[in-house]
C-alpha cells in the first residue's frame, strides 16, 4: 500500500507542474485573442469610452501582464474561472452544469470501446494469423479510419431518419416531466447513437492493441510451460495470454481520455448533446474566449485526475509497477 | 529482393498504394479537370447523383458540382495532412533530441511541457487556436501540429537516450565537436527511423482532425474541404443524405489508404533491417 502512496505522491507533484504549464498556456492564448473581456462586454451591452476605462480598471485589465497572470492564478486557486459574457454567468457554473452529460457520454463510450474492443482483440489474438484474425484486423483498421462525426451522421440517417428507432439528438425528450427510472431510460435511449459513434472509433484501438499484445505474449516461455503442463487452449488464452496483454490497455485508457474528450466535442455537436464539447463549440461561435479556455482548463484537470486513477488502478493490478517507479 | 517488390507482396500495402495514388492524381488534376471555382454554381440545386452525366455526382444545396468539390477537397485534405504531419514530426524530433541529449533540467522542462500538451485534448487545443487566431490554411496546419508533435517527441527522446551512449558520440565529443552539432548532425539522423515510422498514423490523424475542424466551420473559408462538404450536406440530411455520405466515404478511403501504405512501408523496412 505504501508503494502505491509514494507513486501517487510523485504523480501528484508532477501533475501540479503540468497544470501550471497548461494555465500559463491558456493565459497566453487569452492574451493573443483580439479584444478583451471589456470589448466583449461592451459589444453585448453598449457603453462609451469612459465606461470602458472604468471597467478595465475594475477588472484589473490595465495592469501589467505579470500582475494579470498572478491575478488569473489567484482566481483559479479560488476555483474562479471568470464571467462568461455570452451566458452572463460565472464560467464555472456554466461548465459544471454541462460536465455531467459529457462524463456520462465518455464513461459509456469508454466502456463500450474498452469492453468490446478487448473482447474482440482476445478473439482475434487467440488464433494469430487465422481468417477471423485477418478479418477483424482489417475491419478494425477500417473502423479506425472513419471520422466519428461522419459515423454519427450515418447512424442518424439509418436509425433516426429511416428506421425511426432512436431519437435524432438531445440528451432527453424536451419538456418531459419524467422522473427516476423513466428519465434514466429516456436518457439512455438518447445516448445510444452518440455513445456508438464515439465508442466505435476507439474500439479499433483497443482491439489492435490487445491483438498486438497477445502476439508478444504468445512467444514467451511461460506460455510454452503452460502448454507443456497440458492446459486447455481456452485456459492458456484467457488466464495466461490475454491476462498479461490486458495491462498495457489499462494505461491506454488514461492516455486516451484526452482524445475521447476531444472527440466528444464533435459528437456532441452532431447529436446536440448539451455537454462540455457542445459548450466549446458555442464558445467558439460566440467568440467567448475566456469560456473556451475555461473548458480547456477543466478538461486538463479531468485528464490529470483520470490518469491518476488509472495509475492507482495499475499499481493494484501489477505489483511490479509500484516497486519500480518508487525506486526510480 | 528489392524493397519495392517486397512491398508489393503484401495485398494490404498494394491496396493502400493504389488508393493513395488515385488520391494524389485527384488532387493534382483538380484544376485541370475542373478549372474555375469549385464553389461556383454549376447546375440546378440538389440534383441526385447519376442523373446528369455532366454532373455525375449531382449538385449540393446551392447547385455546386459535387464531383468538382470532391476533387478540390482532396487537395486540401492531402496538403493539410502532409504539412501538419511534417511540422509535427520536425518539431517533435527536435524537441525530443534536445531533451534526450541535454538531459537534466532542460530534459525535465521540455518533458513537462510535452506532458502539458498531452493533457489538453488536442482537438480542443486546435479549436481554441483556430478560433483565437482566425481560420486559414496555415493556421489550421499549425493548430493540428500543436496537438500531434508530442508523440514523435517522446519516441525521439527515447531513441536519443540510447544513442547518446554510443562510441561514435563519445568520439565526436573527443574531437571537440559542439554539443548542438553532435545532437543534430550525429544523433538526430540516427534517431529518425522509429520517428518516421509514426508518420502514416500522424498523417491520418491530421487528415481526420482537419475534417473535424472544417466540419465545425473552422476550416479555411476560401477552400473546399471534405469536412465542410459534410457539414453543408448535414443541413439537408433528411432529403439528400448522399451529400454528407459521399465526402465521408472519400475521407474514410483516404485515411485507410494512408494507414495501409504506411504499414506496408514499415513492415518492409523492418524486414530489411532484420527486426522481424
Amino acid at each position: 500500500m505504501t508503494r502505491a502512496l509514494i507513486l501517487l505522491r510523485r504523480r501528484l507533484i508532477g501533475s501540479i507542474f503540468v497544470l501550471l504549464i497548461v494555465v500559463i498556456g491558456t493565459f497566453l492564448l487569452l492574451e493573443a485573442a483580439p479584444g478583451d473581456a471589456v470589448d466583449a462586454y461592451i459589444v453585448s451591452t453598449g457603453g462609451d469610452a469612459g465606461m470602458i476605462e472604468l471597467l478595465r480598471h475594475r477588472w484589473g485589465l490595465d495592469q501589467s501582464e505579470l500582475t494579470r497572470l498572478a491575478n488569473y492564478l489567484w482566481a483559479l486557486l479560488h476555483l474562479d474561472l471568470g464571467q462568461s459574457v455570452t451566458f452572463s454567468r460565472p464560467i464555472r457554473d456554466v461548465i459544471l452544469e454541462r460536465l455531467p452529460n459529457t462524463l456520462l457520454l465518455m464513461v459509456s463510450a469508454t466502456a463500450l470501446s474498452f469492453g468490446l474492443g478487448s473482447a474482440l482483440g482476445i478473439y482475434a489474438g487467440a488464433r494469430p494469423g487465422s481468417v477471423r484474425d485477418r478479418i477483424l484486423s482489417i475491419g478494425s483498421l477500417a473502423l479506425y479510419a472513419i471520422p466519428g462525426f461522419w459515423l454519427g451522421l450515418v447512424l442518424i440517417v439509418v436509425f433516426a431518419v429511416d428506421l425511426r428507432w432512436l431519437p435524432i439528438g438531445g440528451i432527453e425528450a424536451l419538456a418531459s416531466d419524467k422522473t427516476g427510472l423513466d428519465r434514466a431510460a429516456d436518457i439512455a435511449i438518447h445516448l445510444v447513437l452518440p455513445v456508438a459513434a464515439l465508442g466505435f472509433i476507439y474500439l479499433a484501438l483497443y482491439l489492435r492493441m490487445m491483438r498486438a499484445g497477445m502476439a508478444e505474449v504468445w512467444r514467451q516461455d511461460f506460455v510454452l510451460a503452460a502448454r507443456a503442463k497440458g492446459l486447455s487452449r481456452r485456459r492458456i488464452v484467457l488466464a495466461h495470454v490475454a491476462r498479461n496483454a490486458l495491462l498495457p490497455l489499462v494505461t491506454m485508457l488514461g492516455l486516451q481520455s484526452a482524445q475521447m474528450l476531444g472527440g466528444s466535442v464533435v459528437i456532441e455537436s452532431v447529436f446536440s448533446v448539451p455537454g462540455l464539447g457542445r459548450l466549446a463549440q458555442e464558445a467558439v461561435a460566440a467568440r467567448d474566449t475566456p469560456l473556451l479556455l475555461g473548458i480547456i482548463l477543466v478538461s486538463a484537470v479531468l485528464v490529470v485526475v483520470i490518469n491518476l486513477l488509472v495509475d492507482i488502478a495499475y499499481a493494484f493490478l501489477d505489483p511490479r509497477v509500484g516497486a519500480g517507479e518508487a525506486n526510480a | 529482393m528489392s524493397r519495392f517488390r517486397r512491398f508489393l507482396r503484401t495485398p494490404e500495402a498494394v491496396a493502400g498504394a493504389i488508393i493513395l495514388a488515385a488520391l494524389i492524381a485527384m488532387a493534382l488534376s483538380a484544376s485541370l479537370l475542373f478549372p474555375g471555382d469549385p464553389q461556383a454554381i454549376a447546375g440546378p440545386a440538389l440534383l441526385p447523383p447519376f442523373q446528369d452525366w455532366s454532373l455525375p455526382l449531382g449538385t449540393d444545396r446551392l447547385g455546386r458540382d459535387v464531383l468538382a468539390e470532391l476533387f478540390h477537397g482532396a487537395r486540401t485534405s492531402l496538403a493539410v495532412g502532409l504539412a501538419a504531419a511534417a511540422a509535427a514530426l520536425a518539431v517533435g524530433s527536435v524537441v525530443g533530441t534536445l531533451a534526450g541529449f541535454a538531459g537534466g533540467f532542460i530534459d525535465e522542462v521540455l518533458m513537462r511541457i510535452t506532458d502539458a500538451f498531452q493533457t489538453v485534448p488536442s482537438f480542443l487545443l486546435a479549436l481554441a487556436f483556430v478560433s483565437v487566431v482566425g481560420p486559414s490554411l496555415g493556421i489550421v496546419v499549425i493548430a493540428i501540429a500543436l496537438g500531434t508533435w508530442t508523440g514523435p517527441a517522446r519516441v525521439a527522446r527515447a531513441e536519443v537516450l540510447s544513442i547518446r551512449e554510443r562510441d561514435y558520440v563519445a568520439s565526436a565529443r573527443a574531437i571537440g565537436m559542439h554539443p548542438l552539432a553532435i545532437a543534430f548532425r550525429e544523433v538526430l539522423p540516427n534517431a529518425l527511423p522509429p520517428v518516421l515510422a509514426m508518420s502514416s498514423v500522424i498523417v491520418a490523424a491530421a487528415i481526420l482532425t482537419e475534417a473535424a475542424l472544417s466540419f465545425l466551420g473552422l476550416g479555411d473559408p476560401n477552400r473546399v474541404t471534405w469536412g465542410g462538404m459534410i457539414a453543408e450536406g448535414r443541413t439537408v440530411l433528411r432529403t439528400a443524405p448522399f451529400l454528407s455520405i459521399v465526402p465521408g466515404i472519400a475521407l474514410v478511403l483516404t485515411v485507410l489508404g494512408v494507414y495501409l501504405a504506411g504499414e506496408g512501408i514499415v513492415e518492409t523496412t523492418a524486414v530489411r533491417r532484420g527486426l522481424q
